[in-house]
């Protein structure tokens, strides 16, 4: 089984980030995994995106025109992607930044909204791990320990936030079960 | 009123890709305005370099080159020694101006090739994503001075107006700023007065401008501006280093 | 082997290098490869090494040039515009037969092109950029994993033959992430220099003064110079080559043949067509100088199959090579795109069935 997953925001929302802390727990779990960032001469606060690839088998092609899921953490985002993601796959839109929603019936659609819930946490800067938290929880891809370890290790350097990230990642936890399956 | 407001001929009616608080913006549409005052958009030829205005021709509604890597002033030379009557400017960032293309602008400088160049100083790489440059502060954190710049290892930054003003051959060499608004009458002067120069055919002429890159700096607009001021301008004194009347 | 970690490929090429026994860094910064730059900025200080930034890929080339004629190991890293200004200073390593390790993270060209991923550099590298009758051993790895160990080996073939060498990646191998081990085993001493570097003869048991150049006026002794380059490449023509043969055991209709980055894709769409019930084997060069001629010509006449065809990044470059080991006797094909989009399994299944 090979999951694909694209995260997309603009620039400055930690995207990289939480695709490389999916991708690091995957590993941990003995999966396949790669991760793939949009890279050029956008760091100029436009959008931002990676891949992660999960497999059990040598993952052959990186590239991947449609994803198993996306996140998609602005409105921007879900407009480029939406109509990409297989059927089946999990689609988390960022509620708070985003009023649209896919339109598509075939996917599991999630509307978090994950900034409003960092604000409320405090850091409007752990949207993307309280997405992460959502997402993980929503599409079972890896096991949630190992996405708390692989926060704990990404934060490593800045244990001050650790607290922070985990109760973020439980929000999202919380959120994804909240809302009902569609 | 009104005036103000209006798009110089010269300048594109396009968004830029340039960051919040970026100064290429501001320096681009100085060099559009001097362009539609002194009459010569059509028959003037801009040369990109490869830096973060490479994209700069989508920006200007004359005639464009786009060079490689630092060799804008030996592609300017050319153009001037085959059509002396085009009006050229070069458009340089500090990588590609003072690091690759130094033997480029020292040369095209020292021949005394007249046309002009415009040399934007941010102290960084823009485009690659904040490394090191020639013009990097000591003690300035970039993705390649983790630490700091080093200036037992990397030397001191390169005062360029002051090097070419060493040249013994005629030239225009100044220094100038953008950073704000009291700064930009005087630089756009200098601007017209380098274009001037090579209107009447009479020498090389340099204009250092010394901007701000926030994004790599990881400032604020607003910091970068304070940064510069008391960082930059420190180190990089305004002012005009050399006229061809001097040497005269 | 030490334990797996989640690396980009860029930051892994360095570290690599470093596992490898090579302390000595200089370049000059590009994308898609800044980040080892920007990696080794770090790490370099902590193990004692050396980084410079220097002030252009011309300087960069000549930096490793006299830092390897001075015996030490040294590489570089850069992508295509940069390569094409340490072109010269290729040659000028190969005639003076000095050992650098040189690696090349391709993005679209010619001129300023693109910074998406490419395999448009495969004739600068593998026929030479530079003037001059001289051959680089390159190396195309498909995955971060294989590009640490080229980069590992590297240093020991650059100094078995004493010359330049090329670890030819794209942007996609620079970028992507994947989990990777540095293989202690790989880890090699510098070999003795003694006999040619310039390392400085009081340091030296014979005594005797080194030189390091690459003029020869006498046009005897410079034909000589270069049949002894020559018999440097013939041996890699026995001895270095390497690739992979991806389902050619049993029957297949169609070959592909192709490296890095694109034959993962290839890989995927063997897989898919496989489902369909259609065979397609590949042989993968793992170095594109010395070009794996044999292997390719055999998995091309096989019974059975039809078609070779040449998927490659590019508008066409790797296929030369191609048609020339199958000798016109199967019909030989080619695939590719170089504007940075990498072309999809669907496409190459597309292109394959057409071709059958
Ligand atoms: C031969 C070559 N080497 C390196 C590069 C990569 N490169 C692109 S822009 C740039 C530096 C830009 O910095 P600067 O000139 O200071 O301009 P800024 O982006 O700050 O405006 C570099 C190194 C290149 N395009 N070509
Ligand atoms: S990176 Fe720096 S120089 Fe480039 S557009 Fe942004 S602020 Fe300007």
């Amino acid at each position: 089984m090979q999951h694909e997953v694209m995260f997309a925001g603009f620039g400055g929302q930690g995207i990289l980030m939480i695709g490389k802390i999916l991708a690091h727990a995957a590993m941990e779990a003995g999966r396949e995994v790669a991760w793939i960032p949009s890279y050029g001469p956008e760091m100029r606060g436009g959008t931002a995106y990676c891949q992660v690839v999960v497999s059990d088998r040598p993952i052959g092609s990186p590239i991947i025109k449609s994803p198993r899921h996306l996140v998609a953490m602005n409105r921007p985002s879900l407009e480029k992607f939406a109509n990409a993601v297989k059927p089946g796959g999990v689609i988390l839109i960022n509620s708070s930044l985003c009023p649209d929603r896919s339109g598509r019936t075939d996917v599991d659609e999630l509307a978090a909204p994950v900034t409003d819930l960092a604000k409320e946490l405090g850091s409007v800067r752990a949207a993307n791990i309280v997405a992460l938290g959502a997402f993980v929880a929503r599409s079972g891809i890896v096991d949630f320990e190992l996405i708390r370890e692989a926060v704990k290790e990404e934060f490593a350097q800045k244990a001050k936030l650790i607290p922070l990230e985990m109760k973020a990642l439980d929000a999202g936890r919380a959120e994804a079960g909240k809302k009902q399956r569609t | 009123m009104g005036k103000a407001f209006t798009k110089p001929e010269a300048l594109a009616d396009a968004h830029t890709h340039y960051c919040p608080g970026c100064t290429h913006g501001v320096i681009h549409r100085l060099v559009a305005e001097v362009i539609d005052e002194l009459g010569i958009r059509g028959r003037t030829v801009g040369i990109a370099p490869v830096g973060c205005a490479v994209l700069a021709y989508n920006y200007f509604t004359f005639d464009f080159q786009e060079a490689a890597h630092g060799r804008a002033p030996a592609m300017a030379t050319g153009i001037k020694r085959v059509r002396p009557d085009l009006m050229v400017f070069t458009y340089q960032g500090d990588g590609d101006l003072a690091s690759i293309g130094m033997g480029e602008i020292i040369h095209a400088a020292n021949r005394g090739e007249k046309f002009t160049t415009i040399f934007v100083n941010n102290a960084v790489y823009g485009m690659t994503g904040g490394q090191m440059a020639p013009t990097t502060m000591p003690g300035q954190r970039t993705t390649t001075s983790p630490a700091g710049r080093n200036v037992e290892e990397a030397g001191m930054p390169i005062q360029m107006a002051e090097l070419l003003a060493t040249l013994q051959t005629p030239g225009y060499v100044t220094r100038q700023t953008v950073i704000k608004p009291r700064y930009i009458t005087r630089a756009k002067k200098a601007i017209k007065k380098a274009f001037e120069y090579q209107v009447a055919g009479k020498c090389f002429s340099f204009v250092e401008v010394v901007s701000t890159c926030p994004t790599n700096w990881g400032m604020t607009p607003l910091e970068a501006v304070k940064w510069s001021e008391e960082t930059l301008l420190a180190y990089y004194k305004l002012g005009e280093y050399k006229t061809p009347e001097q040497e005269a | 082997m030490g334990k797996k970690v989640l690396m980009k490929g860029n930051e892994a090429i360095g570290e690599a290098a470093i596992r490898a026994g090579c302390l000595n860094y200089f370049a000059y910064p590009i994308t898609p490869q800044s980040e080892v730059a920007e990696y080794l900025a770090k790490r370099m200080p902590e193990v004692g090494g050396v980084f410079v930034q220097g002030e252009s890929e011309v300087a960069v080339g000549y930096m490793l040039f006299g830092a390897s004629a001075a015996g030490a190991r040294v590489f570089t890293t850069s992508s295509s515009p940069g390569v094409s200004l340490m072109s010269e200073a290729i040659s000028y390593i190969a005639g003076a037969q000095c050992p650098c390790v040189f690696v090349n993270i391709i993005r679209g060209g010619p001129g300023l092109g693109g910074i998406l991923p490419s395999q448009g550099d495969y004739f600068q590298s593998v026929k030479g950029g530079g003037h001059g009758d001289y051959r680089m051993l390159v190396m195309a790895p498909a995955s971060v994993q294989e590009a640490v160990e080229m980069m590992m080996v590297a240093f020991p073939l650059a100094e078995k033959y004493r010359g330049p060498i090329m670890i030819l990646g794209d942007g996609l191998i620079g970028q992507m992430m994947e989990p990777v081990e540095f293989p202690d085993d790989l880890a090699t001493d510098p070999s003795d220099k003694d006999d040619w570097a310039t390392n400085g003869m009081e340091n030296r048991k014979s005594g005797s003064r080194n030189l390091v150049k690459s003029l020869y006026l006498d046009p005897e002794q410079l034909n000589d110079h270069n049949l002894l380059l020559k018999s440097k490449y013939d041996q890699m023509k026995k001895e270095e080559i390497r690739y992979e043969a991806y389902n050619t055991d049993g029957d297949y209709v169609s070959l592909i043949v192709s490296y890095g980055t694109m034959s993962r894709v290839c890989k995927t769409a063997i897989d898919n067509l496989k489902e369909e019930g259609v065979e397609v084997g590949m042989i993968r060069p793992q170095t594109l100088f010395p070009f794996p001629d044999a292997a390719i010509r055999d998995a091309a006449v096989k019974p059975g199959c039809k078609t070779v065809v040449s998927i490659e990044m590019s508008m066409g470059q790797m296929v030369e090579d191609v048609e020339r080991c199958v000798q016109g006797r199967r019909p030989v094909g080619w695939y590719g795109k170089c504007g940075g989009d990498v072309p999809t399994p669907e496409e190459i299944m597309q292109v394959i069935k057409e071709g059958i």
